[in-house]
């Protein structure tokens, strides 16, 4: 058994308070991403979970072991540092073997398990390089050989791709997804690129300021953040974020105004009873960007609502094209085909998906 | 800004030359010209005063021929060593004890390493006093019951060169520990996480990670011991003022007096270019690799 | 300095480890009594009388402490044959070290400046040919220093060792200048010159502003040094014009008349007073220093 959990553990460092209070549990075998601003706590959490930092309340349990007072090697975990953390005047054979070497593992089977590991991860052709003459990919290559020699329950990976260059990057993404499903093990990975999050993750944890604001799948916090935080924290460009106020006009609407004039945004059957409660109260309505595109440019449907706005700013990125609009109190950010793209200054009809639209209450931030 | 044209435009491009080239100028000609000077003193048979006639290799013959530049040098060699040895040994162990996560750790630096504000002249005033036969510590070893210790160093011809050793290291120790402290301080602390699982104890740790790490400064402080060591010359004066005899003399203390005391001018320039040759054998090539590593 | 990252790793726990800690601390405590030793026993021995320190023991508290023997050693103690006590020689320290401070780390500044700011063909080559000047030893240059002091009409004088240290303290102040100022951005004095400052302008008004961590470190440094030096003091200067250190030796190393233990020690740490004070107030600059000497020895 090698599922890992954590009860009402805090942490604290002098008087700050780094984690508040944070119960979660991962299951075997599953790849859960940490993710959150920096500060939000997620490093340490980690640190605790590998025993590089003490608890300064709650438990932690490795399988069925509570772990709370043993020591970072006895846990049967292993570790992949942001800096990668080699050994720079060891070779990468003893890199990696010096784990073994310490637990006094025979020297046949240490050869055995290196072999193993160099050819998985392809590094057998520098092993007596020093890892300062590596390049930064064949590092992180050596830093997971040193973890995956180990063959531990759980796997702790801190930051380990933001070193790398943009390409290396989704290439060592892409081969920490496959070791994942070739080993099966327990992996918990932190990081503070929300991409990474949801390109990696079987479920992601997000944190904010030592607690932890939801841990779903990927699907579901991006298709249903349970609060303000996680919406905007999660899609990049992030969710357009407006406030609003419920009217009742024939049905519920969100009614936002502005120098342009007020606009009425339907809501859908699906969001109703929450609307019928707070009716001529202000709310935040929460629209991805890319559910706003050119009029007609959607399949149609019940929810398609369509309105014209003075486009402020363009921004081609390649497959798609930003346009900036203002809407309410904010710059409103559309995702539309190149194709449909105008100058800055026309006015643009606009169409947005309403059945994805989400409402958030003023006070508590949460998703109504 | 209003750009007015002064009539000393044209000179602003060169001005930096103009101000600095004197300075260094004069400065280089500090040293460089007065090596010069010495070297080309040491090829003369110059001795209260100064001749400017070249005469060979005379006074390095005369250096050689005379014992008491034997006994320098032996002095030298057995100071040295024993002095690097110790610092080092003495600043290592306590770096890697002060590394261990001690609250009062500020304070404990601070008293290791006061010695270094002092002068030489005050450490070696306090060694001579403490290490004094009639009243220092053979007299306080005595009055605990050892009637018969005796500790004479000070004033015994074979063992006074081990006094100034024991001053030096009092001196210079805690300026090696400040060196590796801060050495083993530059060690990443992933590092030493990486190395927590993977299980290695302290020992192992800092035998087989952190200090095969921190080599370059075992350079440095090779470096700037052997520096210090060769141009030991106010510890000795203070300390035993180079006696009994000359049992403790030193080149240093040996240049002076051939200069300034006995007015053998081209022997006391051949033992100076003795002094620089040596230096320069163990400075230019680790200055060499300093200004390559750093680049520029 | 301090290692709040790792301070956190689990460690097992058990009486092995306290042993251990308890070594520790025991190990370090030794320490700290061999480097205290000397200062106890100076200023112990200091405040007694000339006949309990015959009749007592190095180690013992004095019984009837009193600062007979800091008032001898500061006005009437013999140097040879005067007996005027340190203090004219600790003013002849002064008037040698602060000139000698302020001119040197001025220079300093200014080099540094010229070397990383105004970079003109041959500046790494005359860097180079500095920072050895750093590191040979001053015998050397005695003897041409002693006759140069001597056509300066400048030998046997307090002005002539100013001279000296500052000629011989700019390799330092350069070498620290030069690493700090290497260190601030070129842009800023592109910025400057654009701004249509030059030379000096940039160096007073943008350089100097920015230095004074480096200005602190050289001047504790170079102060420490220059008040320190004893050969160039011996080399140079007679009598009247001895600076502290070598009246000091003088003192310890009179041999006539009754030898005055206490007057030493008192003598010795009102010498090493003015270091002592600096590195207590200053210690965090006077450790850079060190640092930046890790190159210069």
């Amino acid at each position: 058994m090698s599922n890992v959990r954590l009860e009402k553990v805090w942490k604290r460092f002098g008087a700050t308070e780094v984690i508040k209070g944070v119960d979660i549990e991962f299951n075997e075998g599953e790849f859960v991403v940490l993710v959150g601003p920096s500060g939000c706590g997620k490093s340490t959490l980690l640190n605790l979970v590998a025993g590089l930092e003490t608890l300064s309340s709650g438990n932690i349990f490795i399988g069925d072991r509570l772990v709370n007072d043993i020591p970072p090697k006895d846990r049967n975990i292993a570790m992949v540092f942001q800096s990668y953390a080699l050994y720079p005047t060891k070779t990468v054979h003893k890199n990696i073997t010096f784990g073994m070497e310490t637990r006094r593992v025979p020297v046949a089977e240490q050869e055995r398990a290196l072999k193993q590991v160099t050819e998985l991860l392809h590094i057998d052709s520098f092993l007596e390089r020093k890892p300062g003459q590596l390049s930064g990919g064949q590092r992180q290559r050596v830093a997971m050989g040193r973890a995956l020699v180990r063959h531990p329950d759980v796997f702790l990976f801190d930051e380990p791709l933001s070193n790398l260059d943009a390409k290396l990057r989704i290439e060592m993404r892409t081969e920490i997804k496959k070791l994942h499903q070739q080993l099966g093990k327990t992996i918990i990975y932190v990081t503070h690129d929300q991409i990474e999050a949801m390109t990696l993750a079987s479920r992601i944890a997000v944190m904010d300021n030592g607690h932890i604001r939801q841990f779903a799948s990927p699907e579901t916090i991006y298709e249903e953040p349970e609060d303000l935080f996680v919406a905007e924290f999660i899609g990049a460009p992030s969710m357009n974020i407006v406030r609003g106020r419920i009217r009742k006009k024939g049905q519920y609407v969100v009614e936002v105004i502005d120098e342009e004039g007020s606009i009425l945004f339907p809501l859908p059957d699906r969001l109703l009873k929450p609307a019928a409660a707070r009716e001529d109260q202000e709310v935040f309505l929460g629209m991805r960007p890319e559910t706003i595109t050119r009029k007609g440019a959607q399949r149609p449907s019940v929810n398609m609502f369509s309105f014209q706005r003075a486009i402020d700013v363009v921004e081609p990125t390649g497959p798609d094209t930003m346009l900036v609009f203002t809407l309410g109190n904010i710059e409103a950010i559309a995702r539309v085909h190149p194709e449909d793209r105008e100058q800055a200054g026309a006015k643009y009809a606009f169409e947005v998906d309403m059945g994805k639209a989400k409402l958030f209450d003023v006070k508590t931030g949460k998703r109504l | 800004m209003p750009t007015r044209r002064r009539p000393a435009q044209w000179i602003e491009p060169h001005l930096p030359k103009l101000v600095v080239s004197p300075l260094f100028a004069a400065s280089l000609f500090f040293v460089y010209g007065f090596i010069a000077w010495t070297l080309y003193i040491s090829f003369t048979r110059s001795a209260v005063l100064p001749s400017y006639e070249f005469a060979g290799l005379i006074q390095y013959e005369r250096l050689w021929d005379t014992p008491r530049w034997y006994v320098a040098i032996a002095n030298l060699f057995i100071f040295s060593s024993l002095f690097m040895a110790g610092c080092t040994v003495i600043g290592i162990l306590l770096a890697i004890l002060l590394d261990q996560r001690i609250r009062i750790e500020g304070t404990i630096r601070a008293i290791y390493l006061y010695p270094m504000a002092l002068s030489f002249i005050v450490t070696g005033t306090a060694w001579k006093w403490i290490l004094n036969p009639g009243l220092g510590l053979e007299h306080v070893i005595r009055g605990w019951g050892f009637e018969n210790f005796r500790f004479d160093w000070l004033v015994n011809p074979d063992m006074a060169i081990y006094t100034v050793v024991i001053a030096g290291v009092w001196q210079s120790s805690g300026y090696v520990m400040a060196l590796f402290l801060a050495g083993l301080r530059s060690v990443d602390d992933e590092i030493l996480k990486a190395a927590a699982i993977d299980g290695a104890g302290p020992i192992r740790t800092y035998y087989s990670i952190i200090l095969p790490m921190v080599r370059p400064v075992f350079l440095s402080a090779f470096i700037i011991l052997a520096h210090l060591a060769i141009k030991s010359f106010d510890l000795v004066m203070a300390l035993t003022g180079g006696g009994p005899g000359y049992a403790t003399d030193m080149p240093a203390t040996f240049m002076y007096s051939f200069a300034f005391q006995r007015s053998e001018l081209g022997e006391a320039a051949a033992s100076a270019v003795m002094m620089l040759v040596t230096v320069i054998a163990i400075i230019v090539p680790y200055l060499y690799s300093e200004l390559r590593r750093t680049g520029r | 300095m301090s290692r709040a990252a790792i301070d956190g790793i689990v460690r097992p726990k058990g009486a092995r480890n306290k042993v251990l800690r308890v070594l520790l601390f025991f190990i370090l405590g030794l320490f700290v009594l061999y480097y205290l030793l000397p200062l106890f026993v100076m200023v112990s021995t200091s405040l007694k009388s000339l006949d309990e320190i015959r009749g007592g023991s190095l180690l013992s508290l004095p019984r009837n402490p009193n600062f007979d023997a800091w008032g001898k050693a500061w006005q009437s103690a013999c140097v040879g044959v005067r007996c005027n006590g340190l203090r004219p020689y600790m003013w002849n320290s002064v008037a040698m070290v602060v000139p000698a401070v302020l001119i040197s780390t001025t220079l300093g500044a200014l080099n540094g400046y010229a070397l990383t700011k105004w970079r003109f063909r041959g500046a790494d080559t005359i860097f180079a040919l500095m920072l050895f000047g750093a590191f040979i030893p001053f015998q050397v240059v005695l003897l041409p220093m002693a006759r140069t002091l001597g056509l300066m009409g400048l030998a046997g004088s307090v002005t002539g060792l100013i001279f000296v240290h500052t000629v011989y303290g700019l390799a330092f102040t350069t070498l620290y200048f030069r690493n700090f100022f290497i260190g601030v951005s070129d842009g800023i004095v592109q910025a400057a010159k654009i701004d249509g400052a030059g030379f000096f302008r940039i160096f007073f008004h943008v350089m100097l502003p920015m230095a004074p961590p480096a200005i602190v470190v050289t001047v504790i440094w170079q102060f420490t040094q220059i008040w320190n030096d004893f050969l160039f003091g011996i080399a140079f200067t007679v009598g009247d014009s001895n600076p502290v250190t070598v009246a000091l030796n003088n003192i310890v190393n009179t041999s006539t008349g009754v030898k005055e233990y206490n007057v030493d020690m008192a003598a010795a740490i009102l010498a090493a007073l003015p270091t002592l004070l600096v590195y207590i107030i200053a210690g965090k600059y006077f450790v850079r220093g060190l640092a930046a000497g890790a190159l210069k020895g």
